[in-house]
């Protein structure tokens, strides 16, 4: 199939109960009530011309092109303003409106250069086709007059370029960047023929403007005016693939363009029911890591940490490992051997090593980076309500009242749902918009941003979240706002009154808890009768609510808050956690964690074991397996010896730097699966290249339970001469290098196993999937076509006794990691927009521009206290260990409070953070660490000799047998 | 394993769990243990001097452990 855009229906989906028919050319077309001529006219099959409209902007109505004749009406109306009325006859192309058009075209033309043949857009060019559509053939005007031509191209942002001369100053790109992304970066300057479009302030370019470089005004442009640089070098693309984002739990699908095996552009799908047609910069624009020069193409083997890294054959390199697992098992017993899934990798590569160190190395010792952002929501929701999952899909924002959001920067860590609640956010009160209450340390850009303003923002003390919860519930309660029916008819009862007479405690007022939350006691009580009276009522939450000793605790907190107030079951509502990486939740479904089997089922569950047993043809240790820090701490005593990690980077992304050291260097064979040599694989003795999710065939499981596949549009380059492979197909040859006989012939059938096993994956396959473009587990019997919204006619917990909703007491207990005179400031940590996690794959493309360094964020009065200035280099300094960065001085944080992200090995965060960990899932507390911060001029000592450290264990000798 | 570490874990699972009241706290935190520790991390702390540990915490592992005599309490 040859290449073509994804078709554009001119105006937005319109939802009604009556259906209109009307006469288009003579074809009688039947649509909801609402639609415009123009779409109706799309929709069956027509195309009336059109410059101005897309389908994912609201109608303008200012190219004039699109205009058509209907019968009775006087003159020639755009179609794209135009709605339908029963018994409408409408005339889309006759002789009047050819005439019209030409004109409207001519005008377009004279200002427009004329190098087609020449330029970028060449064949793929909206102003060309409707010329083309029009049957332009000269221009009367000429083209001598004043013009546009040879206006300066801007080409600050490193991914697309804007080229003013070819303009036609249709404002897509500024309704896109107002209406799709919700910056409102772009403006049209001037009027009629003098109009232009600017990014920001006059002499503003791209990069100096608040534009977050989504590409939405890209994707909207007709003409070549905005348009991706790729498109210019690589040339248009001349074939598509649809696949799924490998960074955030969004899950945005994308239409990878491609020439030959080059990818041209990524452009976001239309169909895509997570995305809907919309993405940031990282999925649209940082894939270039794939070709990036660091990644590993061999598989690398040594004896020892302090030796250089050799090249060997995967025959080799297998061998080698199975032979050194094979001996630890002999020798310490199946216990000492253990594994580290990734949310990064496709379900079924997960899937895959679980049951590698379940069946194969024979223990439980399985862990997933999920331990470190989001086990207590596992724990947490699993234990309230029966399922470890968020119980919305996205789309349900469009029907929230009140909107909270707590311990989440949507706008930077999931931009595209950002977007989608922004866009709820703004709608005024004619179209009954939603409030915003923000629970967050800093004041996020949620709080102010243009268009979007919080009605309330509670600038918490960090560790505080389950002290403001209970407070909020004790105003609910004692205020009388809980929903008692909903209470009586799905929840226990006499739990619930427990948990009332709890939180109506004295000690539980906002007024007392001031002391300890710094929260205004009448902002708090006003957010809180805000979110119970306010109608449909959502929460959203990130890891500054997981990421605390009281991670689970506070899960359990929005859990009670929304059965109290009614707020689960229907659209508009539930309590959604924001996954960070893009396969979290998939992560955490394919039985990552030690203690349990996919789909949620306790390692020590007979029937559920027996199931697995009698599948595999082997048996299953019943006891918990060790979590990832249990893993070092054992592995520090001499039990725990090889660990195999797949798509993970625990050194930089665990907290206590030196403590994961200390552990890694404790083991034997330490086994890292992924692109780069990562900072794990400084204490490697096993390196195995990884396939990209553009090289693999499978399926990630967004925040909203979403199956969606990734598919392959590459061959592996993990692999000398062809010799590449995905991703599970690495696992597999270990297994059966550790003479296991796996056979499977394709990750299709890794999902038929997981759907035999697991029964909320019971209807899913990739045959389905590619049938249905994506499925919201539970997929089964009693849902066959997937679960939008969970819990509707009650809770999944107790399913036969209807009153499953379980209240449970969350008491405020404070965490260990606490200020005094040497360690005055409370250190939290987050991330943002252009860099993805560790940075291992962001840090390796051009979204570098945005964010080059760590920076430490520090309220003016503490920075003045220290003589410390925008820029300066300090030290940063905890219990555990110091490091040094620059600081931004801003009054997004509270006095007492410094913020930083974690994005760069160099700076090395957590060397500070401790080891304090959530209580129920040993979650690491990385949002609390009381810290000093003081002048510094450089590098620390173990920053420098760390880097040196790195270099030496990252060296690669010459192979010495080149036949290998 | 680090003694020091199982007794801080428990701890802590018994004071996050204590609002409930001693017994339903007591069954909550053997329980818990009972679910999430791995045998090793179960062993250390049967073995280990339970006089450091706070009460619920005690309560919880004398219940889980009530006659398990220290040596086979060994690690791993
Ligand atoms: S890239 Fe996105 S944020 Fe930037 S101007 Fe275009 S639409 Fe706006
Ligand atoms: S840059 Fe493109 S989308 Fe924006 S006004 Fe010009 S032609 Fe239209
Ligand atoms: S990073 Fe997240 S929001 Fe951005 S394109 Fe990927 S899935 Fe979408
Ligand atoms: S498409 Fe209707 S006026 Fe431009």
């Amino acid at each position: 199939m040859g290449y073509e855009r994804q078709p554009d229906f001119g105006t937005p989906e319109v939802s009604s109960a009556t259906t209109v028919t009307l006469a288009i050319d003579g074809r009688e077309v039947s649509v909801p009530l609402g639609t415009t001529v123009m779409r109706a006219a799309a929709l069956s099959g027509g195309s009336i011309p059109k410059l101005c409209a897309s389908d994912n902007l609201a109608q303008f109505g200012s190219c004039r092109l699109c205009l058509v004749e209907v019968d009775g009406m006087r003159g020639t109306p755009a179609s794209c303003t135009t709605p339908v009325a029963e018994g409408m006859v409408v005339h889309t192309q006759t002789p009047r409106l050819q005439k019209l058009r030409k004109g409207v075209m001519e005008l377009y033309i004279s200002d427009h250069p004329l190098d087609c043949l020449t330029c970028s857009a060449n064949n793929d060019c909206e102003l060309q086709d409707q010329a083309a559509a029009v049957g332009l053939r000269d221009v009367r005007y000429g083209y001598s007059g004043e013009s546009h031509l040879g206006l300066a191209a801007d080409t600050s942002n490193p991914y697309f370029d804007f080229d003013p001369s070819k303009c036609i100053a249709c404002s897509r790109c500024v309704r896109a960047c107002d209406e799709v992304q919700g910056t409102f970066a772009l403006t049209m300057d001037g009027r009629g023929f003098a109009s232009q479009i600017s990014a920001g302030q006059a002499g503003d370019d791209f990069m100096a403007s608040d534009c977050v470089s989504c590409g939405a005004c890209v994707q909207a442009c007709p003409t070549a005016t905005l348009q991706e640089k790729a498109v210019k070098e690589i040339g248009r693309p001349e074939r598509s693939v649809i696949t799924t984002c490998a960074y955030c739990g969004v899950g945005c699908t994308f239409r990878a363009e491609m020439r030959g095996e080059q990818v041209v552009r990524m452009v976001p799908w239309k169909d895509g029911k997570a995305n809907h047609g919309h993405s940031c910069v990282k999925g649209r624009f940082a894939w270039g890591y794939a070709n990036h020069q660091d990644r590993i193409r061999s598989p690398m083997i040594r004896e020892t940490i302090d030796q250089p890294w050799r090249e060997v054959s995967w025959d080799v390199a297998l061998t080698f490992t199975a032979d050194r697992l094979t001996a630890i098992k002999t020798q310490y017993g199946a216990r000492a051997l253990g594994g580290i899934t990734s949310s990064r990798c496709t379900n079924e590569e997960t899937f895959l090593v679980q049951k590698l160190v379940r069946a194969g190395f024979g223990s439980n010792n399985v862990d997933t980076c999920a331990r470190v952002c989001h086990s207590p929501t596992g724990y947490g929701l699993k234990t309230t309500f029966g399922t470890s999952a968020g119980t919305q899909d996205f789309d349900s924002v469009d029907h929230s009242d009140v909107i909270l959001v707590i311990g989440a920067n949507p706008t930077d860590a999931h931009p595209v749902f950002a977007s989608r609640m922004k866009r709820r956010l703004r709608a005024d009160a004619k179209n009954g918009g939603a409030k915003l209450i923000v629970i967050d340390p800093r004041r996020i850009d949620l709080v102010l941003s243009p268009h979007v303003e919080a009605a309330y923002h509670l600038p918490l003390q960090p560790g505080t979240n389950v002290a403001v919860l209970t407070a909020m519930a004790h105003v609910i309660v004692t205020e009388g706002l809980t929903d008692e029916a909903f209470i009586r008819d799905r929840c226990d009862w006499d739990e619930y009154q427990d948990w009332a007479r709890f939180v109506s405690d004295d000690r539980h007022s906002p007024e007392i808890l001031e002391a300890v939350t710094r929260v205004s006691a009448s902002d708090l009580r006003g957010a809180a009768r805000l979110f119970a009276t306010g109608g449909n009522g959502a929460i959203y939450y990130g890891l500054g609510v997981t990421e605390h000793s009281q991670g689970s605790s506070t899960v359990m907190a929005i859990a009670n808050l929304a059965m109290a107030t009614g707020n689960v079951g229907r659209p508009g509502v539930g309590v959604n956690p924001l996954r960070g990486q893009n396969n979290v939740q998939g992560a955490c479904d394919m039985g990552s964690f030690p203690h349990e089997l996919s789909g949620y089922r306790h390692i020590s569950d007979d029937s559920a074991r027996a199931l697995f047993e009698a599948d595999w043809q082997v048996a299953l240790d019943p006891e918990p397996g060790l979590r990832i820090p249990n893993m070092l701490d054992a592995a520090l005593d001499g039990s725990f010896r090889a660990l195999y990690v797949q798509g993970e980077d625990i050194l930089q992304s665990d907290p206590n730097t030196h403590h994961v050291a200390a552990g890694l260097k404790a083991m034997e064979c330490v086994i890292v699966h992924d692109l780069f040599l990562n900072e794990t694989a400084d204490y490697a003795h096993v390196f195995l290249p990884g396939s990209t999710f553009l090289e693999k065939t499978g399926t990630f499981t967004n925040a909203e339970r979403r199956i969606q596949m990734v598919r392959k549009v590459m061959e592996p380059a993990n692999g000398p001469d062809g010799g590449g492979m995905e991703d599970w197909q690495v696992t597999q040859a270990l297994a059966n290098a550790m003479g296991l006989d796996w056979n499977y012939a394709n990750s299709g059938e890794i999902m038929d196993e997981i759907a035999r096993l697991t029964p909320s994956f019971a209807g899913v396959s990739h045959a389905r999937l590619d049938q249905a473009g994506s499925l919201q587990w539970p997929v089964d019997a009693a849902h066959p076509d997937g679960s939008p919204i969970m819990h509707v006619d009650g809770f999944v917990r107790g399913p036969n006794d209807k009153r499953g909703g379980k209240f449970v007491v969350t008491d405020y207990v404070p965490t260990d990691e606490k200020t005094g005179p040497r360690y005055p400031l409370l250190l939290t940590t987050g991330r943002i927009l252009s860099q993805y996690n560790v940075g291992a794959q962001t840090r390796r493309t051009q979204n570098t521009v945005w964010h080059g360094e760590d920076l430490l964020e520090m309220h003016p009065t503490d920075a003045e206290n220290r003589g410390l200035g925008d820029g300066d280099w300090v030290r940063l300094a905890s219990r555990t260990g110091e490091t040094t960065l620059r600081l931004a001085v801003t009054d997004r944080v509270a006095a007492g409070v410094v913020y930083t992200t974690f994005h760069h090995p160099a700076t090395q965060a957590n060397v500070v953070t401790t080891e304090f960990s959530d209580w129920a899932t040993n979650c690491p507390e990385y949002k609390v660490t009381a810290v000093q911060i003081t002048a510094s001029n450089g590098p620390t000592q173990w920053q420098e000799s760390y880097a040196s450290w790195s270099a030496k264990s990252r060296r690669t000798a010459v192979p010495a047998d080149p036949a290998e | 394993m680090d003694i020091a570490q199982l007794h801080y874990m428990a701890n802590q699972i018994a004071r996050n769990l204590a609002a409930n009241g001693d017994e339903s706290a007591i069954a909550a935190t053997a329980q818990h243990i009972t679910d999430f520790w791995e045998p090793r991390m179960k062993a250390g702390l049967f073995a280990s001097d339970r006089a450091a540990l706070d009460p619920i915490a005690r309560a919880a592992v004398e219940r889980l452990a009530p006659s398990l005599p220290p040596d086979q309490g060994r690690q791993c």
